[in-house]
């Protein structure tokens, strides 16, 4: 295999990509070769400069020096739509997709044919079917997109690039929403397209994968190629880790238990009926967090793990038997309420529902505890202690800005994760809900962040955990409880469970055999 | 190019300027298309302008609009748009009016009877689009507008029915608010600080009214808790609710707080002008549409609508005499419309280039070693 893969000819060829930011140098020196009909890995931390590397290749933008080279050929691309014309496609981490769209309408949007008065939907679906045949991406056309599991999307994203043409697909992180079964599916999709002569490019730091799927990798460190894997049986997770962060790598493994036996939330006969009927979304879920337990949530995304966040914070409308906090009974409190109950939350969309990106950092340090001290009385807020607590938290959290009052866009991801977090844990929360808290952001501020929960954990912090990242769930948890199709399914010790195993919960099949 | 250095200089001063330029072209090429003078028009306009008078009388139609521009913006400051100003400070005006002629009561009870008259109808009119948009879903644009016209019926019923003197006058109008009622001017004030207006001429004691108001709305924005939520509201709804918002109530006490700031605008003239100090025919009666334009373009921030007011009064006052030298005096609605056009175009682009280069300040200075593309 080794033989064959060297043998075939260069599809693309990064040559000393530099590309500069104001204040920053994303790229300082890629070089990257990839070989026409492999699946080649790149690899790096969050900020490496992975993504920076791939808008240089898909036309996003122009690198500032170096060459890039597709089939031989040196390009200038000034849009993606001269990426695309050469063969260069990219499937977003983030789907674009209209969700009232049919997968036929979604897919040729911008690219319909037939002319402008006449759409030919027969000849775009018989074209659609015959790529899902060819390449195992089989969908229904004519499904609305809004109706399709996380995998399914990612199918019509791929099928959308195939559609236009591309024979050099880039994937940014596709497995980050997929669980392990639809990884495995995706990679044999990858390898029907490359075996057919395509190529393709994917982005990803889950080691594991990388090295059973890639022919090849590279590796960025800090802008820069810091190694080149012809053929990944040479190396192992260790040695790629290393190249990776250039040390050891954090671990997000609690050392010892602290659960006690006091109850810091008890959560009884909890129902979300779903809009205009149908199957509940969250169905009689009952649950227990102890003083200094960690209690993951696992489970495919849209299983009701984002009702289940919204419920417990008051957010949506839920009949519930029972929701205790510390021995208060909050099950019909506003979400003020319960905030100010000690009910700590760190929402899966920060933008959305943890921060106001124009306002100051210390405004937003302020949002969701602007009814109580240092804030405020509850009829003013306290800009002078506002300030000074943000300043705090800027500290104490390691958040990277030159000053509290500059708006909290123009933070990156991380640093606005830590600010959150931050402003809830400097509240002394009784239970934290902790929706995803560490996704998207850089190694760094994850181990930050995991330090942070561990601490409070120790302290007597009981936590509500709901992650995609099954090592973070496995990790951290004391109790991990499969949610499925809005209900919890099994209760499972984490210290004696793989991700594997985890996975095959989640979908529904139970233990594996 | 131009625009980059231009938006160096400072948006919020130079984009006014930008427009008012763009606002005298635009109109001066209408002149010309009608067969008129630009030179003469504008010379006329400035000419009128410098003086005393003039000033006095901007700064009192200011005072209005500026009291009509803050009610608007309180509900545009959560995407509320309340487009029944006017219907809310009618009816505000026209209850106040009577029932402020038939109160005896002595001055420090009068004018503040009078005036929580006027804020309370205002608050319960606005209250109705509130209910129906909370309970229903109705949106807001849609009720306010349809009150509005209800408005106009209402007032009309009630003043021909119950409201209207039995005095000698022949249209319908309600009795004339007694002295005791009224808010004084501010020329005996002038006068101590030793200036003289001239005959004739009267600074309306509204204007403080309007400072009020405007001190009253900023700290409610930046200050209280309220506004903190309202603002969060306006930008974020999502996060507002996660932080503890109820919307329904915050989208209530909002538009009801847009309607009593809309019920004082009626203030100016029933309270404060002596050519009314009753409500009938001729009592102005679409201020609060105006407001919509003013919170607009003075970006719903307290001095921003300030100087939106002036120059909305100003313009309308310059062009006044317009038509004794033969122009049409609606030369002035042109220059208003595209000066608001102009403004909100030039300020979102400025405000957008302001806001990415404030992105890359904050890359470059928070993490001059660290290697990642800006986000």
């Amino acid at each position: 295999m080794t033989d064959t893969t060297t043998e075939r000819a260069v599809a693309i060829e990064l040559r000393d990509i530099v590309k500069r930011f104001p204040g920053v140098v994303a790229n300082d020196g890629v070089n990257v070769t990839v070989r026409a009909g492999s699946i080649h890995a790149i690899i790096g931390e969050n900020g490496a400069g992975k993504s920076t590397l791939m808008k240089t290749l898909y036309g996003a933008h122009r690198p500032d020096e170096g060459k890039v080279i597709v089939n031989g050929a040196e390009q200038h691309f000034r849009s993606p739509r001269d990426a695309i014309a050469v063969g260069i496609g990219m499937v977003f981490q983030h789907f674009q997709l209209a969700d009232n769209f049919t997968v036929w309408e979604n897919i040729v949007l911008g690219d319909e044919p037939g002319t402008p008065w006449n759409l030919r939907r027969g000849i775009a679906i018989r074209q659609l079917r015959d790529l899902g045949k060819r390449y195992g991406l089989e969908v229904d056309p004519n499904a609305f997109v809004g109706d399709l599991g996380v995998g399914q999307k990612q199918r019509v994203e791929i099928l959308k690039v195939l559609y236009r043409g591309a024979r050099i697909i880039i994937l940014d992180e596709p497995t980050a929403v997929l669980v392990p079964q639809e990884v495995e599916e995706l990679f044999a999709s990858l390898r029907e397209l490359t075996t057919s002569g395509a190529t393709a490019i994917f982005i990803s730091h889950k080691l594991d994968e990388v090295l059973r799927f890639a022919d090849a990798i590279t590796v960025i460190r800090a802008g820069k190629t810091v190694g080149e894997v012809p053929d990944p049986s040479q190396v192992d997770a260790r040695r790629l880790a290393e190249m990776m962060v250039g040390s050891e790598l954090p671990s997000p493994e609690t050392r010892e238990s602290t659960v006690t036996t006091d109850v810091a939330l008890e959560v009884a006969g909890l129902t979300v009926n779903a809009e205009g009927g149908g199957r509940a979304l969250l169905d009689d879920i009952s649950f227990t967090i102890h003083r200094g337990e960690v209690v993951g949530i696992a489970g495919v995304e849209g299983n009701g793990q984002t009702e289940l966040v919204q419920a417990m914070l008051g957010l949506i409308d839920a009949t519930t038997d029972k929701i205790e906090l510390f021995g208060d009974d909050i099950t019909n409190s506003s979400t003020r309420e319960r905030r100010a109950g000690g009910l700590g939350y760190i929402p899966e969309d920060r933008q959305r529902d943890g921060m106001v990106l124009p306002f100051p950092l210390w405004e937003n340090a302020v949002l969701g505890h602007q009814s109580h001290e240092p804030f405020g009385d509850g009829r003013w807020i306290d800009k002078a202690a506002s300030v000074e607590r943000t300043e705090l938290i800027v500290k104490n959290f390691d958040v990277r800005t030159p000053s509290v009052f500059v708006p909290a866009l123009t933070l990156s991801g991380g640093n606005q994760q830590k600010l959150i977090v931050g402003r809830e844990m400097t509240t002394d929360p009784k239970v934290l809900v902790a929706a995803h808290p560490t996704r998207g952001i850089d190694v760094g501020a994850q181990a930050a962040i995991w330090d942070v929960i561990k601490d409070a954990r120790a302290a007597g912090l009981g936590v509500l955990l709901i992650s995609a990242d099954l090592e973070e769930l496995i990790g951290l948890s004391d109790t991990l409880h499969v949610m499925y199709r809005g209900r919890l399914v099994a209760t499972l010790d984490p210290s004696d469970i793989t991700p594997q195993v985890l996975g095959s919960y989640m979908t529904g099949a139970g233990a594996p055999e | 190019m131009i625009l980059r250095v231009l938006g160096k200089i400072g948006p919020n001063a130079l984009a006014p300027l930008i427009a008012g330029a763009v606002a005298i072209v635009v109109s001066s090429i209408a002149l010309l298309l009608s067969g008129h003078s630009p030179t003469e028009a504008f010379g006329t306009m400035w000419r009128v302008l410098d003086s005393t008078e003039s000033l006095v009388l901007i700064l009192n139609r200011g005072a209005w609009y500026y009291v009509a521009g803050v009610a608007v913006a309180i509900g545009f400051k959560m995407g509320l748009f309340n487009i029944g100003a006017d219907g809310q400070y009618r009816l505000g005006a026209l209850f106040a009016a009577y029932f402020g002629a038939k109160a005896d009561l002595p001055a420090v009870l009068h004018v503040p009877y009078i005036v929580a008259i006027a804020v309370l109808v205002g608050a319960a009119w606005a209250a109705i689009p509130g209910i129906l948009k909370v309970t229903r879903g109705v949106n807001e644009v849609i009720s306010t507008i349809m009150l509005n016209f209800v408005a106009i019926g209402l007032t009309a019923w009630l003043l021909n029915t119950y409201f209207r003197t039995t005095g000698g006058s022949l249209t319908a109008e309600t009795r004339t608010i007694p002295a005791s009622g009224r808010i004084p001017s501010l020329n005996s004030v002038v006068e101590a600080l030793g200036f003289n207006f001239g005959r004739g001429v009267v600074l309306q004691g509204y204007v403080v009214v309007a400072m009020l108001v405007g001190v009253g709305y900023y700290i409610l924005l930046f200050r209280s808790r309220y506004g903190f939520e309202l603002r969060v509201s306006g930008v974020n709804p999502s996060a507002a609710r996660a932080s503890g918002v109820n919307p329904k109530r915050m989208i209530l006490v909002t538009i009801m707080l847009s309607g009593a700031v809309a019920g004082l605008i009626g203030m100016g003239p029933l309270l404060s002008d002596a050519q009314y100090y009753r409500y009938g025919d001729q009592f102005p009666l679409t201020l609060g549409l105006a407001g919509l334009s003013l919170a607009l373009l003075g970006r719903n921030n307290p001095v921003g609508i300030a100087l939106a007011a002036i120059v909305w009064a100003a313009i309308e006052r310059g062009t006044q005499p317009l038509s004794i030298i033969g122009i049409p005096q609606e030369i002035g609605v042109i220059l208003q419309g595209s000066f608001l056009l102009s403004a909100v175009i030039v300020f979102e682009v400025f405000s957008r280039r302001a806001q990415e280069q404030a992105i890359r300040d904050a890359a470059a200075r928070a993490a001059p070693h660290t290697i990642g593309a800006p986000a």
